[in-house]
Parts: C-alpha cells; structure tokens; sequence
C-alpha cells in the first residue's frame, strides 16, 4: 500500500503545525510552514474549519487547533442532546405513523434509546428512554450495525442471542441483513426479539456524514407488515422520510 | 381536486416571531420563524423595536405560505397569539411608534407604582383586574411613558396616539396601518393590561383613573374567537378570526376547554393555568385571576394562573454565566450521573418570587453547600427548583380549586428533560402528561382562528387531535417527597430573609 491521498497529508502536515505552536498562526506563516501556495492551504484550512478541527479567530483570522480535535475520541453525542435536538421529528413520526416511535444511539455493545414517544391509543405505555436493545434483533440496532463502524466492530466474534424464532443468529445472515439495509438505506426486524413485534428504522447523519443514531417506530407485525410478512411501503417511506429531515436538521448536507 | 385548506397561527413571542400553517388533523404543515433583537438601554430594561417586529412578520407570513405552496385563498383563518404585556404606543397617523416597545420582563415601571398605590389600593386593584399590583403589566408601563413626557400625553389626550399590545400593535398593520387599520383587542390579552375590569371584560373606569390612561387611546376589547378584520398586508385577503395570548393559547392548544383543565409549559419562564369555567375564582393563595379564553356569544371562561419567573432561565444562567454546562440538555446528563441533590438547594430569586410568594425584594441562594458538593449534585438542584416551584404553584392552585389536579399536562422546551420531569411527577405525587409536538402555543391560535373561520366544527373535534407523546407516574415514598419539601420551604425563607 503505497499509495496516498495528498490533501490528507498536507491537512495532517498543517495540524501537526498547528498543535506545536501555542499561539494562533497567520495563514502566510502556516502556508510556509507547510511549504504550500497560500489559496491552497486556505482551501484546506476552510475544510478543518468546517469540520471542527480548526478554529478560526474572527477578528484576526489566525488559526488554531480547535475543541473539536482536542475531544476527539472522548466525546460522543449526548443522548440528551440528542433528545433535545429531535424530539419535534420523532414526535411527527409517531404522529404521522400512529405507532411508537424512538431514536437510539449506539452505546456499549447496543442501542440505548434516547427518545421514546407513545404509540396512538389508550391505556397504560411504559417510557423506555435509557433502555439497550439487542443490535442484532432490532431495526434500530441493525441500523447502527449497518452504518456505524464502532457498532459494528462490537458485534464481531460476540454471539447473536437467540429471543425469539425468527432471530438471526447466523452470522453470514445477519451479513447479508446489514448489506440489505446499506443498499435500501433502511433496515427492518419482525418477530425477531418479540415474536408480535415488527420494527422499521433508517440512519441520522451529522454533518460529516457520520451516523449518529437511528430514528425508527414499532408496532404489532399485523400493522406495520403487509399480506407477505414486509413492512409496508408507506411506513417505511415515512421513517425515512424523517430520518433525512432529523440528517438535515443536524446539518447533514448543508453547503459548506 | 380542490385545492387543500389550511389554518395560520402568527406567534409574536418574547424572542421570536413565528408563522405556522396547519391542516384538518390538527398538523403542522409549515413553519417560518425569525429572531428579533433584545434592547437593554439600562440595568432591569427590556424593550423591543415594534417597527423591526413588523418587518419580520412581513416575512415570515408569506414564507409560511410559500413552504405549503399555498395561496392566501387557501388559508381559511389567521390566528394571532403573542407575549402578554409588553406595551407600544403608537401615533396614529403616522403609524410610527413613539417609543420602543417596554417589555413584560422590564422592571422601570416600578418608579410610577407607589404613585398608582396610592390613587387605589393593591387590594381594590386586585378585585377589580385580578392581577397583583407588580411591574409586569401594561397599565403602570403606559403611566410611566406618559409621566415621562408631557407632550406624550397631551398627545396621547388628544387621541392622535394609540396603545396596544403586541396582538393590537399587529392587527392594526396587518388591516391596513394609517390606511384604516383596525384598533383592536381580544379580553385574554386585555385581561393583562391590568385596565380591564374581570366583571364586565371591558375598560374600568376607576382603573384607568389609576393608571393616568387615557381612553381615547385604548383599543376594542373583542372575543378571543371573533372578526378581527381582513389582511391587507403582507398578503391580502385572510381573515383574522382569534386573537389570544400565548399561554392562554398553550392551554388552548392542549385543548384545555373546560373548567378543571390546567397545563403547565417550562420554558423560560414557568406558567401554569387553570381553567375555572365562566366564573372568575378569586385566588386566596397568591394566583392570578384571568381569561382562559371567549368565543363570540359565549360567556367567557376564566382562568388562575401561577408563573414561575425563573425556570429554564436557570438551566441558561448556569450556561452562559457560571459556564458549568455547554448545553441545556447537559444539565441532565450531569444531574443522572449523581443519585441526590448531596443536601443542596438552588433558589432562583433573582428578581424576587413570584406566585404565590410575591416577595419582590428576595434574592437567590444557595444553600447546604459543603467539600462533598459537586457539579453534578448543583445540576439536580438546578432541576429540583423548578420542580418546587411547580409543587408551590399546584399547592396554591387545589387551595383555590374546587378539585385537586389529577394529572398535569406539560409543554415548552424544557419538556425535553426527562429527568426534571420524572422529579416533577415525583414532588406532586400525579402523573405528568406531555402531548405531541410540543408546539402548543401555535396550535392554540391556529386552534380558535379554525373555530372562528367554521374551519372545525366545534372543540370536540379538536379534543380528539390531543395525543399523549410520553407520561411520566410518580414513584418517589411520600416520607421522602414530604421530607424534601420541607428543606426546601426552608431555603425559599432564606432567600426571602435575605432580601428583607
Ligand atoms: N434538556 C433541557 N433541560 C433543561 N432545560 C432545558 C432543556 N432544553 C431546554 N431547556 C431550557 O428551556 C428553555 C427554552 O424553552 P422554550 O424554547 O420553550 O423557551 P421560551 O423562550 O420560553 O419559548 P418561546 O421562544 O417559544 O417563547 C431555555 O431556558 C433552556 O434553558
């Protein structure tokens, strides 16, 4: 492997600068530490900015390694400020869905739910925000699998528990599950951790593209499936919908 | 196919104004909002620029419209709702404000109120307008403008300025401005002014004696659901058919109709009413008496109300002022990460306690602080108070009440907070109920603006569009909640001691 991209490399050049010097630097001074053209180390420089690793100071202009970087690798996003930042969406999706809806994240070895919102109807319905659901055998959890590499990583060489019949305890199955959800950009589970329950879920990305977590609704296989056994085309239609507005909202796909 | 129908709600709050459409189910189709700025020319002064507030709703209307794609001719009514209180005066000729608009929030008026004191009594005050003689409403902020400048109010005497509040001040531009515009009120909002008499929800006389008001410069008092007149601009041609005032809308929008309905919202501020039916409950308890809400024809429906002054402002304070959070919601992911309050209390008295104390002169404290306190246990106690606070609020309310509530139904941003919720349900000892979409104030004007354009039958229809989201039941040993209560009555003498 000895083939590299250069942008990288000159972006890992210009932040190693930047963390050895403890004052802000001028983008001149920068450029010619790196030994690059002014315009294009600003094109660089604008990137990190964007991305959380650079700061810029707005009076001055000069650069300095920003908090983003300084966290890298400790901070996750808050499950309540996750809850904060979405609640109005996935309280439409349950309002447009008539079924309860949640959005989860991943967190040690499964999918902690952020938000729960109650299905339509009366009677008694326990809040389960805090709750870990199985990865495997759930929509949520096979979304955060299928799109977030940390989840992914944590299912590797651990069982797959059996909850009910229908659960995928084959590995090689589960494979072609998460390749399914990666093509479709939706993922679905029924009758796989209880056997009258049916899940659809979809991903929400941040700004960087990343998935942060999975919005989804759950509901008697009878209502969310049609005559096949498949989740039905509206619903699914719906929870994706509302995952790309909770993506946009979190600044996935805004222009830099 | 015909073209779909929609309602509009017009939310002029204290931050921002924004432009909902809605349809037949009760959902929100559209949205447009804008912030406007805060002016603060003097420590304890807040004021608005109204000319700036028009400018955005010039464009905030038509974007609502335009992200539906729908044409004016498709919106069957504008609702308007608003903040309570704040005052503009206005020359009618010109249409251009004399002054900028004094905020609710804004505390001058308390130069002009031992004057009016002393013209009428707090308690003749409070039998007549049901409200505290304190400098949230609008009655002492226009004595004060009008004391301030002789040639204001020979002006204001003449009849060539006019008052409102910021519904009147919107009304009068959306139908037309200089060129006709109607000057006109709904009695939720007039109820606030502190110059409507609670018996015959019109002007008193006597009150307007108090206040130095002159009555040439007061608008119609209308029903909360009635004919306010048609737009002329920003786009012609919706009728605006309810006015109402943003927390009367919220328990609107929660479809609190009828007497024993009550909702709390947490937002900046903490506010909970009580609909008391088509008699006035005069509070023995500290609450306020006001209008819930009237329809044309109807007799109108009262409420009680206990505000809160600081709830989510706390959870900002310790943001932006102590920087121990980065963010709101942290709040609650540092009080999880502690099982107690480790002995320590936060009362937020930073401009007095309101309902149902009224102590003007307490200042916040901290108290029960030793080594063991950290971070985490300030932020419960952080929560804890606004819980409290509900708890003396709800207290005061089933003392008045005929009933005691059997649940709360919740709305505002601080709803997002489960924790505080669970310690609310948990410190009142009933359930806590939030609906969906917590949006309610909107929903509530869009709500009577559809009942006044026939856009839905009648409330009942409305009443079935109420969806629980999330229910919170308290689990919290009476011998703990009792014993709680207790340390923090005790810190709220404190706070009351100190400033004595
Ligand atoms: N997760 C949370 N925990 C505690 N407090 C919160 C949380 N999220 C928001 N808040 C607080 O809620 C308040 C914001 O609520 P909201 O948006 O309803 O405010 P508002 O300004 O009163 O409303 P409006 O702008 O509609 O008039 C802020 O004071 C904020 O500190």
């Amino acid at each position: 492997m000895s083939r590299t991209v250069q942008s990288v490399e000159r972006a890992a050049a210009l932040l190693r600068v930047l963390s050895a010097e403890s004052e802000p630097m001028a983008l001149g001074q920068l450029a010619a530490a790196v030994g690059l053209a002014k315009p294009t180390a600003h094109g660089l420089l604008r990137t990190l900015v964007e991305a959380g690793f650079v700061d810029q100071e707005p009076t001055t202009g000069r650069y300095q390694v920003g908090s983003g970087l300084l966290h890298l690798g400790s901070v996750s996003l808050d499950l309540n400020e996750l809850r904060s930042e979405t609640l109005n969406w996935v309280d439409t999706l349950a309002a447009r869905t008539g079924e309860e809806a949640r959005i989860a994240a991943y967190r040690d070895g499964a999918a902690v739910v952020a938000h729960h919102v109650f299905r339509a109807g009366p009677g008694t319905q326990e809040m389960d925000t805090g709750r870990a659901l199985p990865l495997h055998a759930t929509a949520l959890g096979k979304v955060l699998v299928a799109f977030d590499p940390g989840a992914a990583r944590s299912v590797v060489g651990q069982p797959l528990d059996r909850l009910t019949f229908r659960t995928i305890t084959d590995r090689s199955e589960l494979l072609r599950a998460l390749a399914d959800a990666r093509d479709t950009g939706w993922a679905s589970a029924v009758s796989e951790s209880r056997p009258e329950l049916a899940g659809i879920a979809a991903p929400v990305r941040d700004r960087g593209g990343y998935v942060v977590a999975a919005v989804g609704i759950a509901g008697p296989v009878l209502r969310l499936c049609d005559a096949r056994g498949l989740p039905r085309a509206d619903l699914v239609e719906q929870v994706v919908g509302v995952s790309r507005s909770i993506s946009r909202a979190l600044g996935h796909g805004r222009a830099a | 196919m015909t073209a779909p129908q929609y309602v509009a709600a017009l939310d002029q709050g204290t931050t921002s104004t924004r432009c909902m459409l809605f349809d037949r189910e009760g959902r929100m189709v559209s949205l447009a909002q804008r912030e406007h700025h805060q002016h603060y020319p003097r420590a304890g002064w807040v004021e608005h620029d109204p000319m700036e507030i028009w400018d955005i709703v010039c464009q905030v209307v038509p974007e609502a419209l335009a992200d539906a794609g729908a044409s004016p001719s498709q919106v069957v009514g504008l609702g308007i709702t608003n903040q309570r209180e704040t005052t503009v005066v206005w020359d009618r000729h010109t249409g251009r404000p004399v002054h900028n608009a004094i905020v609710w929030q804004d505390t001058r008026s308390s130069s002009v109120l031992p004057a009016v004191a002393a013209e009428m009594t707090e308690a003749d005050i409070q039998a007549r307008c049901g409200l505290p003689l304190v400098t949230y409403f609008s009655g002492p902020k226009v004595r004060w403008l009008l004391d301030s400048s002789p040639s204001l109010r020979e002006r204001a005497e003449r009849g060539d300025l006019l008052f409102g509040t910021m519904d009147t001040w919107l009304v009068w531009n959306l139908t037309g401005g200089v060129a006709g515009g109607a000057h006109v009120t709904d009695v939720t909002n007039a109820s606030r002014t502190m110059l409507m008499d609670l018996g015959t929800l019109d002007w008193g006389p006597e009150l307007l004696a108090a206040m130095r008001v002159p009555r040439a410069m007061l608008p119609e008092i209308r029903p909360t659901v009635s004919s306010f007149g048609t737009t002329v601009s920003p786009v012609e041609g919706i009728s605006l058919t309810a006015v109402i005032g943003d927390q009367q809308a919220s328990l609107f929008g929660q479809a609190g109709f009828d007497r024993g309905d009550a909702k709390c919202t947490f937002g900046t501020g903490g506010f909970l009413l009580l609909n008391t039916g088509p008699t006035p409950v005069r509070s023995q308890h500290g609450l306020i008496t006001t209008v819930a809400h009237a329809m044309e024809g109807e007799s109108a429906a009262y409420a009680l109300e206990g505000s809160i002054a600081v709830a989510g402002s706390l959870v900002q304070w310790f943001r932006d002022s102590l920087g121990l959070i980065r963010s709101a919601a942290e709040i609650e992911t540092q009080a999880l990460t502690v099982p107690d309050n480790g002995g320590c209390y936060v009362v937020p008295a930073f401009t007095g306690l309101y309902a149902p104390h009224w102590e003007p002169d307490a200042r916040g404290v901290i108290v029960g602080l030793t080594s063991y306190v950290t971070k985490a246990h300030l932020c419960r106690a952080v929560l804890e108070a606004t819980a409290w606070q509900t708890r003396e609020v709800i207290d005061a309310m089933n003392a008045d009440a005929a009933a005691p509530l059997e649940r709360l139904a919740v709305d505002g941003g601080m709803t997002a907070d489960n924790l505080l919720m669970q310690m609310i349900a948990d410190f009142l000892d009933i359930p806590v109920v939030r609906p969906m979409v917590a949006e309610t104030v909107s929903r509530g004007a869009a709500y009577a603006a559809g009942l006044g354009a026939g856009y839905w039958p009648d409330r009942e229809v409305l009443r079935r569009h109420w969806r629980r989201a999330a229910e919170w039941r308290p689990t919290m040993s009476a011998n703990v909640r009792d014993d709680e209560y207790q340390r923090w009555r005790r810190a709220v003498e404190l706070a009351i001691g100190w400033g004595a």
